[in-house]
């Protein structure tokens, strides 16, 4: 079995390239490293592409090496991924979609962000097709006796993000559900491509908007790798301190939201008022309750305030009051554990195979934790678990959400000890010559991939992996026999983004 | 449970146990914001929330509304599962392609008078998203728009605000 260092220095090297490898390769390396991937040798972390040719980022899952695998395309077509390991297919589509690429063999050639609405083909590639794919969009068969299929979307009925599901449903019971998503697709990729960097950390931000912090830091690491910068270390700790409040802030909403899903508001109610007091202490320490444009490449936009420390450690003191009788209260309630308790299962052997990262992947198994693997700083410095459970169901997928709480309340505790005076930003380099950089960062929902090329001050060319695109198929497979009636459970226990995904 | 119920029956409500300058300012609004919903809708305002390509980030301070410090459906503002049972369409984002036609639909599905109210910095004119192959612009470049409410994202404070120069909008029947 091909490891992910042969298959590297069966490659050509790229130079400065950091901080892991990346080799350009044949196709024949190129397919074995897709049999790697369907072995379970390696695990895909991304798969994106350029107006002619096409990255692999992948995760060596004996050695922990990462690196990127580049083909280039000048045939514009590549030997597809997906036909030999299905967690490439829609990224796949998506390359097609925006670069014009196609992948040779694909099991799914139907289109996946592009909805016919753009005016124009292959929007990011080497020549935009002024003409439209209108052909409607065929759904993925289902059949057998009493078969009937409901339309969700892409206008929800609550207050959440635009995508149509499609269930095929025998009575009660779900026989398939097929996601369509790219409702919510910016562009994000284009707008970046020539933009400073400055403007791209804010695109960068608001790709997911609960995970602002997190994309921001993503994308502020991939630049810092790539022009070897250190980013002093008070900046460090601040990050990863407002890194901590989006988890605890998201991870207090979704317990909420899970519960009410379940139709017990008390639970929705008390969480929502800790998720508030999340989000006052972060206005209170750095401006804004969502954190958003703070971390930004060198450092950050602006210390935190005089009494911020105070206002986060008065929120903290509240969650530690309250959530135990709350974390009780979910586990003594027999109506809720029925709604939760083997709901939605997801296979381990599935989430090992997506390398589904965050709650998603560790409720199923597996351990993964990007604080951990590749690690960054401050992480190295700190103490924390990483909870792990195996049973796969929306009742796993809470308590895992239960243990990261536990677990960034003591991290927050740990990063405002150890605070000690200095700088919080460094510049970045002037006219420095062509360099790409990469980061892996753990968001409150998995680990996002930051790649990007810069060149001078702008940004040639970058690449946002949401931690969804890992977590949305899974979702199809969870929901299958179970009732329809749970799948706002099952969806609101995996809360993917669409606007991640989409970008 | 009972032990959390209980509690919370003798606990004074969260918007009154914080004295800080903005719950002041919390307490004027929601009387205010009551005031003149009632008189013109009859104690009542349905919102039909409708998410038109945003990052998701105003949707977090459109839910944050329904936590007990805001808690909005005291005034009789709530968001409704319908385009069909709304007073006002809540559109955040900059307006994407793929979901133009969406928002153009659940604007014909609301019943006359009808109002429609962008959140959010995209909203108004597509933010750091305008220029890109895949965006519209704002909301106004689809439907009409009564108002717009600032912020990346709006705090839950503004979104209140906005809403009741809405409803003196609506009340001296400037529109």
């Amino acid at each position: 079995m091909a490891t992910l260092i042969d298959l590297i220095r069966a490659g050509h090297e790229v130079e400065r390239h950091r901080p892991w490898p990346r080799a350009v390769v044949d196709a024949k390396v190129w397919r074995s490293a897709a049999g790697a991937l369907a072995d379970g040798g390696l695990s895909l972390l991304g798969l994106w592409g350029e107006p002619s040719c096409v990255h692999m980022a992948v995760l060596d899952n004996r050695t922990s090496a990462i690196g990127v695998l580049s083909l280039d395309c000048p045939d514009r077509q590549f030997p597809s991924v997906a036909a030999h390991h299905p967690p490439a297919l829609r990224l796949e589509r998506t390359i097609h979609d925006l670069f014009g690429l196609v992948p040779m063999g694909t099991p799914d050639p139907r289109p996946w962000l592009d909805h016919g609405r753009w005016q124009m083909r292959f929007p990011l590639g080497e020549r935009p097709d002024a003409s439209t794919d209108a052909a409607p969009y065929r759904f993925l068969p289902a059949e057998g006796d009493g078969l009937h299929q409901i339309a969700v979307g892409p206008v929800h009925a609550g207050i959440i993000e635009p995508g149509h599901f499609r269930f095929t449903a025998n009575g009660e019971t779900v026989v398939r559900l097929e996601q369509r998503l790219g409702y919510t697709h910016k562009g994000v990729e284009g707008l970046m491509a020539g933009s400073t960097v400055e403007q791209a950390a804010r695109l960068a931000g608001r790709i997911s908007g609960d995970s602002t912090v997190a994309y921001a830091l993503a994308f502020a690491q991939a630049v810092e790798a790539a022009q070897r910068i250190a980013v002093p270390p008070r900046a460090l700790l601040l990050r990863a301190l407002m890194a901590e409040l989006e988890r605890l802030a998201n991870h207090l909403g979704d317990i909420g939201a899970i519960c009410n899903d379940a139709s017990f508001a008390l639970m929705q109610a008390h969480c929502a008022v800790l998720r508030e007091s999340v989000l006052r202490a972060a206005d209170a320490a750095f401006g804004h309750r969502l954190m958003r444009d703070l971390v930004v490449p060198g450092g950050l936009a602006r210390d935190i305030a005089g009494d911020g420390s105070s206002a986060i450690r008065a929120a903290l003191d509240q969650i530690r009051r309250h959530f135990p009788a709350l974390i009780e209260l979910y586990d003594n309630t027999a109506s809720l554990q029925d709604r939760t308790v083997t709901t939605g299962v997801v296979t381990p052997a599935l989430a090992r195979q997506f390398a589904a990262g965050g709650y998603v992947g560790r409720a199923s198994g597996r351990n993964h934790d990007a604080r951990r693997l590749p690690g960054y700083l401050p992480y190295d410095g700190l103490r924390f678990e990483v909870p792990v459970l195996s049973d796969g169901d929306v009742n796993a997928r809470v308590w895992i959400r239960i243990r990261e709480v536990e677990q960034s309340l003591g991290l927050t505790d740990q990063i405002l000890a150890g605070l000690e005076a200095g700088p919080v930003r460094v510049s970045l380099q002037a006219g420095t010559e062509s360099c790409e950089g990469m980061a892996l960062v753990e968001g409150f929902r998995g680990d996002i991939l930051a790649w990007l090329r810069l060149n001078g001050d702008r940004i040639e060319r970058c690449h946002l992996r949401d931690p969804s695109w890992f977590q949305w198929p899974l979702l199809e497979a969870a929901i299958e026999a179970n009732i329809v009636a749970d799948f706002p459970l099952c969806n609101k226990s995996f809360n993917c983004s669409y606007s991640g995904q989409d970008l | 449970m009972r032990k959390l119920l209980f509690q919370s029956l003798f606990r004074q409500p969260l918007t009154e146990q914080a004295p800080r300058p903005d719950d002041a300012a919390l307490a004027e609004l929601a009387a205010m914001v009551g005031h003149t919903a009632r008189r013109r809708l009859g104690r009542s305002l349905s919102i039909r929330e409708v998410d038109a390509g945003s990052c998701n980030g105003c949707e977090l301070e459109i839910h944050a509304l329904s936590n007990a410090y805001y808690d909005v459906e005291r005034f009789g503002i709530r968001f409704v599962a319908s385009p069909r049972h709304a007073d006002v369409l809540l559109v955040t984002g900059p307006v994407t392609k793929n979901m133009r036609e969406a928002l153009e639909r659940t604007y014909r599905a609301t019943p006359d008078p009808k109002w429609v109210v962008a959140a959010g910095d995209c909203a108004k004119d597509g933010g750091c998203f305008a220029g890109s192959y895949a965006v519209v612009g704002g909301v106004s470049a689809v439907v009409p728009v009564d108002l717009h409410i600032p912020g990346c994202p709006p705090s839950p404070m503004a979104i209140l605000r906005g809403l009741l120069a809405l409803l003196e909008t609506v009340d001296t029947g400037a529109r």
